[in-house]
């Protein structure tokens, strides 16, 4: 890696300290050459309101998944997007957003399935930025095309389908939904109406770690002690485990994947992207209802 | 088939459609800075207002109908400009109208600005839930006037 990684104490913790930066390290950082930085929001005009100097805007809906299919961009768009964005392959990308980081880890998780190889996260997001006091600009970046390769998606080690999840049946699944989504009670996130499935419940054997519980109050994540409480304690992963995340549309089991596979150090953890707007939808898929993740 | 949309939202698409797709978001942040405030008899009882739930973000309406003419009221985060910049829309553009006017505006409005491909339909869906939530709160309202 070109760029130096942030060697903050509670990083070092952590299985890949690499993947991880603070807004410390991002503030010192800034305008390195080679160091891009993304924001990527839930909300679209959230950039436009005002960003880190010098970042470019890619946007879940209208840049990450394909306009058409119910899928991400193939290699040909991700190539142009890159392009248009200044993005050489060879330069260490760096992610924050709104929201905790929900998008942030989920364009990170998109970025992975392309293989680039440098991305990291800024650890608390958007909001810690601002919280500290920060600075933000309106100026809109305009780097200079790049010539980023074509590369085609790789889906295999991060991403579960849904025939992936019914041969994964019996081993471990993370539900980071909401209780109630969990147990049935709502067939969708609160305030998210629109993303629903028409039964609820949970994937029979799923342990319920909402996607939250990762975060500490300002966005950062927790320590790995504290990680290793909550999946390796409280949701009885095992170290070696072969996992799935899922949640309603694979945004917040991003954010979950992230923890997983870089804080944690899970070699094997893939994200179910068709999560239970899709399995919640499916014609006898096998769903358990209540508290417990049931049996299959 | 004459076109019922009331004239300032005639006005807003075409002032969506002439312009290329980047600046159609900033026209969209114009209106998001320009949602007025709540009249205090509303900002201190927002618990009388109606959450939007079809929007992502905690974005809150009332309607007020007076002598047949309608106010839209509605309150978003600062961190929240998408939805702010809808409720703006709906709140310049109905506002002032009889009830008859608004409850004609066609559901389909929001998804004729142009704004489908840049902002994704997913998200236009919360402008069209404000919209029929002021639609059904201005027949409520005039029904009971």
């Amino acid at each position: 890696m070109t760029i130096p990684t942030d060697n903050n104490p509670k990083f070092q913790a952590y299985a890949h300290p690499e993947a991880i930066v603070s807004t410390e390290w991002l503030a010192a950082n800034l305008g390195t050459p080679g160091l891009v930085v993304v924001e990527s929001d839930e909300d679209v005009l959230l950039y436009e309101v005002g960003h880190i100097v010098g970042a470019v805007k890619i946007d879940w809906h209208t840049d990450l998944n394909d306009p058409v299919v119910r899928d991400y961009i193939d290699g040909r768009a991700f190539q142009s997007l890159m392009n248009r964005h200044g993005i050489s392959r060879d330069d260490t990308i760096v992610i924050y957003g709104d929201n905790k980081n929900w998008w942030a880890t989920y364009a990170l998780w998109v970025f992975t399935l392309f293989g680039h190889p440098d991305v990291r996260l800024v650890d608390g997001g958007r909001e810690k930025w601002i919280a500290e006091g920060r600075e933000l600009t309106t100026d809109v970046a305009t780097p200079a095309p790049k010539d980023y390769p074509l590369v085609v998606r790789n889906d295999e080690n991060i991403r579960a389908f849904r025939d992936d999840v019914v041969a994964h049946l019996g081993k471990p699944l993370i539900d980071v939904r909401s209780p109630e989504e969990y147990t049935g009670e709502r067939t969708h996130m609160p305030n998210y109406p629109q993303e629903g499935a028409l039964r609820g419940g949970h994937i029979p054997g799923a342990a319920s770690v909402p996607w939250a519980r990762a975060v500490a109050e300002d966005g950062t994540y927790k320590s790995r002690a504290e990680l290793e409480a909550l999946y390796l304690g409280e949701a009885g992963l095992e170290k070696g485990d072969d996992v799935i995340a899922y949640c309603r549309i694979g945004e917040r089991s991003s954010h979950s994947w992230f923890a997983l596979k870089y804080l944690l150090g899970f070699e094997t953890v893939r994200n179910y992207d068709g999560s239970w707007t899709e399995w919640g939808s499916l014609v006898r898929a096998p769903i358990a209802t209540g508290a417990e993740p049931g049996h299959v | 088939m004459t076109d019922s949309t009331p004239p300032g939202l005639v006005d807003t698409r075409e002032g969506f459609l002439e312009l290329d797709e980047r600046s159609r978001l900033e026209f969209l942040l114009e209106f998001a800075n320009d949602l007025p405030p709540l009249p205090a008899h509303y900002a201190e009882h927002e618990d009388e207002l109606e959450r939007v739930e079809e929007c992502q973000s905690p974005v809150f309406i009332i309607v007020d109908v007076v002598d047949d003419v309608v106010t839209v009221h509605a309150t978003a985060p600062l961190e929240a400009p998408t939805t702010r910049g809808f409720a703006s829309i709906l709140v310049h553009g109905l506002t002032g109208l009889t009830s008859q006017q608004v409850l004609a505006c066609p559901d389909d409005f929001p998804l004729t600005l142009g704004l489908t491909k840049i902002v994704s339909p997913l998200r236009l869906r919360g402008l069209s839930g404000m919209l029929w939530r002021i639609k059904r709160q201005v027949t409520e309202k005039s029904n009971a006037a």
